[in-house]
C-alpha cells in the first residue's frame, strides 16, 4: 500500500472513530462531565473546604489535575475497548481485516481514536474545573506530554482488551476491577506522603501515580515522584503495549480464525 | 495470462483438531463467472475465508492475480472484493458512510469513495437509502449494501459467498443480470451458492468441494455431459392408480400422484410419450424433477460419503 493511501486509510479509521463517540454523546461525553462536576462539588468545595491544604496548595487545587488525569485514562480505554469489541462482535472488523491496511494503521487509528475522546474529554473536565479553581500552568510541555501519552497508554490497553475479550463482560472487567481502583489509589484525592511507609511503598507499584503526578507537577509544580522518571516508565509501557498489540493483530488473536 | 486466483495444496486445520481442507488445488482464470459448490460444512467458506484473509491457512499457497498471500498480501488484497455470507457492517452506521469507509480503507480519497459510492449505490437500488442506517434495511437491500461496499475499489475479483441466500426469487434475478453484467466488464467473479440453479445460469467452471477435498473442478459444460440420468415429473389429466410399464423407463408415482420417469442419456422423450399415448394416458405439465446440476451434485456428495464410509469400515 502506498504511503498516500495509508494516510487516506488511517484518516478514514480515526473519523470513523471520532464520528462513533460523538455521535452517542450521551453516552461517551457527557457521562464524565457530570461524574466530574460531582467530583469537584462535593470533594473540591463541600469536603475539600474542611480539609484544608495538600501539597501545599488548597484541596480543589490538588485534586483537579489528577481528575482531569482520571478522565483521560478512563475514556481513551474505553472508547478503544468498547469500539474494536463491538466491531468484533457485529464482526465488521472483518472490513477492515479484508481490506489492505497494514495492521500498525489498524492499532495507530484506533490509539488516536482513543485518545480524541480522552484528550476532549479531558478538555471538557478541565474547562468545568475553570468554574471552581484557577488553574496557573506550571510546565506547559510536561502537561501536554504526560496527558497526549498517557491517554495512548490506555487507549492501547483497551485495544488489547478488545483483543481477547470474548462477551461484553470481558470489557467491563479490566475498567471495574482494575482501572478504577489503580486510579483511586493512585493519589488522585491525597498525596502518598500522607500515608504510612509501608503503603507509601505499595503505592509505588502503582503506574497510575506516576502519570497522575507527572500531570500534577505540569500544573502545580509539585509531585511525589519525579516526573521524568513517570515520563520514562508511561515511554517504556507504551511499547511494551504496542509490540503486544501489533503481535495480536498479526497472529489474529480472536478476529481470525 | 495469470489466473485470477490459483490455490495449491491448501490445508486448515481449526484449534479443535477438524481437519477443513485436506489439500485443495484450484485455479480460476481471469474473466471467469466461477461457483465453488459443496453441502455444508464442506469448506468452501474455509477456502474463500483464506483467500480473504479472513482465517489463516495451515498450509498451501494462494495467488490472487499473481500475488503470493503470504509475501505480497496487501497488493493480493487490493484485487479482491469479497461479500460474505454473514451480514458484517456495523448496524448503526449509515448506508452511505459503510461504503465510503470502505473504499478510505482501500486508500480511496473521500471526494473518489463518494463518487464510487454513490455509482454501485445508484446501479444496486440503495441510492435513496444513502442516509438510512444499515439496521433500518430489508434483509435483500443489506445483501446489495454488502456488494456495493465490496465493489466501490473497484476489485478484478469479486467473491460472493451465498450472496442470493434469503432473497426473493425477483431480486435474485435482478442480483443475477448485475452480477453477468460486472462478469462482462471483465470482473472475475467466484461464487458460493446453494441455488444450483444459480450456478448453472451463471457460471462457465464449477469445483465440487466435499470433505475438505475437491471431488470434481471442470467446465460447467462437461460437468453436465457426466449427467447420464435425468428424471422428469409428468403431472397427467387422471390421477393414475399405480406406475405404468414403460419399455425403458424406470418410472413410479411421486407421494403426490405425480409420474416420474427416467431417461437415460441419449434416449429421447418422444418414446415416453408415444408410450404413454398407447396407455390413454394424458400428459397436462412436464419438469425436471432437480435441475441438471442439482442432480449431478447429489450424487456427487452421496458417492462421497459412501466412499468414506467404506474406507472407514
Amino acid at each position: 500500500m502506498k504511503v498516500q493511501a495509508m494516510v487516506t486509510a488511517f484518516n478514514t479509521i480515526v473519523i470513523r472513530e471520532i464520528r462513533r463517540f460523538t455521535r452517542i454523546w450521551p453516552q461517551t461525553l457527557l457521562p464524565p462531565a457530570v461524574t466530574m462536576t460531582l467530583y469537584f462539588i462535593i470533594f473540591g468545595n463541600l469536603i475539600g473546604s474542611r480539609i484544608g491544604d495538600m501539597g501545599g496548595f488548597d484541596y480543589m487545587s490538588f485534586i483537579v489535575p489528577g481528575l482531569i488525569m482520571m478522565a483521560v485514562i478512563t475514556s481513551s480505554y474505553a472508547n478503544v475497548v468498547s469500539s474494536f469489541f463491538s466491531m468484533k462482535f457485529q464482526r465488521s472488523i472483518e472490513e477492515l481485516l479484508v481490506s489492505p491496511v497494514p495492521n500498525w494503521i489498524i492499532l495507530a487509528g484506533y490509539v488516536c481514536g482513543g485518545m480524541a475522546r480522552g484528550l476532549g474529554i479531558g478538555l471538557i473536565v478541565t474547562l468545568l474545573s475553570l468554574g471552581f479553581t484557577r488553574l496557573d500552568i506550571h510546565n506547559l510541555p510536561m502537561v501536554v506530554l504526560t496527558v497526549f501519552l498517557t491517554s495512548a497508554l490506555f487507549a492501547l490497553g483497551g485495544f488489547i482488551n478488545a483483543m481477547l475479550a470474548t462477551k461484553f463482560d470481558d470489557i467491563s472487567i479490566v475498567p471495574t476491577f482494575v482501572l478504577t481502583p489503580l486510579t483511586y489509589l493512585g493519589g488522585v484525592f491525597y498525596s502518598i506522603n500522607m500515608l504510612p511507609d509501608f503503603w507509601q511503598g505499595v503505592s509505588m507499584i502503582n503506574p497510575i501515580l506516576y502519570m497522575v503526578n507527572a500531570f500534577r507537577f505540569g500544573i502545580l509544580g509539585v509531585s511525589d515522584v519525579n516526573p521524568f522518571v513517570a515520563l520514562g516508565m508511561i515511554l517504556v509501557f507504551i511499547a511494551l503495549l504496542t509490540a503486544i498489540s501489533l503481535q495480536m493483530l498479526k497472529r489474529g488473536k480472536g478476529i481470525r480464525h | 495470462m495469470t489466473n485470477a486466483l490459483e490455490i495449491e495444496g491448501l490445508t486448515k486445520t481449526y484449534g479443535d483438531g477438524f481437519h477443513a481442507l485436506k489439500g485443495i488445488d484450484m485455479n480460476v482464470r481471469q474473466g471467469d463467472f466461477f461457483a465453488l459448490l459443496g453441502p455444508n460444512g464442506a469448506g468452501k467458506s474455509t477456502t474463500l475465508g483464506i483467500v480473504c484473509s479472513l482465517v489463516n491457512k495451515t498450509g498451501g499457497k494462494v495467488r490472487v492475480f499473481g500475488y503470493d498471500i503470504d509475501t505480497h498480501l496487501s497488493d493480493a488484497k487490493l484485487n479482491l472484493g469479497v461479500v460474505p455470507q454473514e451480514f458484517n457492517f456495523n448496524q448503526f452506521e449509515k448506508v452511505f458512510d459503510i461504503v465510503t469507509t470502505q473504499a478510505g480503507y482501500y486508500g480511496i480519497p473521500l471526494k473518489q469513495a463518494k463518487v464510487s459510492a454513490e455509482k454501485y449505490l445508484r446501479k444496486l437500488g440503495l441510492w435513496d437509502k444513502k442516509d438510512t442506517p444499515a439496521r433500518m434495511l430489508s434483509g435483500g437491500m443489506k445483501r446489495r449494501l454488502m456488494i456495493a461496499r465490496a465493489l466501490v475499489h473497484e476489485p478484478k475479483l469479486l467473491i460472493l459467498d451465498e450472496p442470493t441466500a434469503g432473497v426473493d426469487i425477483e431480486l435474485r434475478r435482478s442480483m443475477w443480470t448485475f452480477l453477468e453484467e460486472m462478469n462482462r466488464q471483465g470482473t472475475t467473479i467466484i461464487l458460493t451458492t446453494h441455488y444450483l440453479e444459480e450456478a448453472e445460469a451463471l457460471c462457465r467452471n464449477i469445483a465440487i468441494i466435499d470433505h475438505g477435498r475437491i471431488l470434481k473442478h471442470t467446465s460447467k459444460r462437461e460437468l453436465l455431459q457426466q449427467l447420464h440420468v435425468e428424471t422428469f415429473v409428468l403431472d397427467t389429466e387422471t390421477t393414475l392408480e399405480g406406475a405404468p410399464a414403460l419399455d425403458g423407463f424406470p418410472c413410479r408415482l411421486s407421494e403426490e400422484g405425480a409420474l416420474e420417469v427416467e431417461v437415460q442419456k441419449g434416449q429421447g422423450l418422444n418414446q415416453v410419450f408415444v408410450q404413454l399415448e398407447q396407455r390413454g394416458i394424458k400428459v397436462v405439465s412436464m419438469r425436471t424433477k432437480a435441475n441438471r446440476l442439482e442432480e449431478l451434485f447429489i450424487r456427487m456428495v452421496e458417492e462421497n460419503a459412501r466412499e468414506a464410509q467404506g474406507g472407514v469400515a
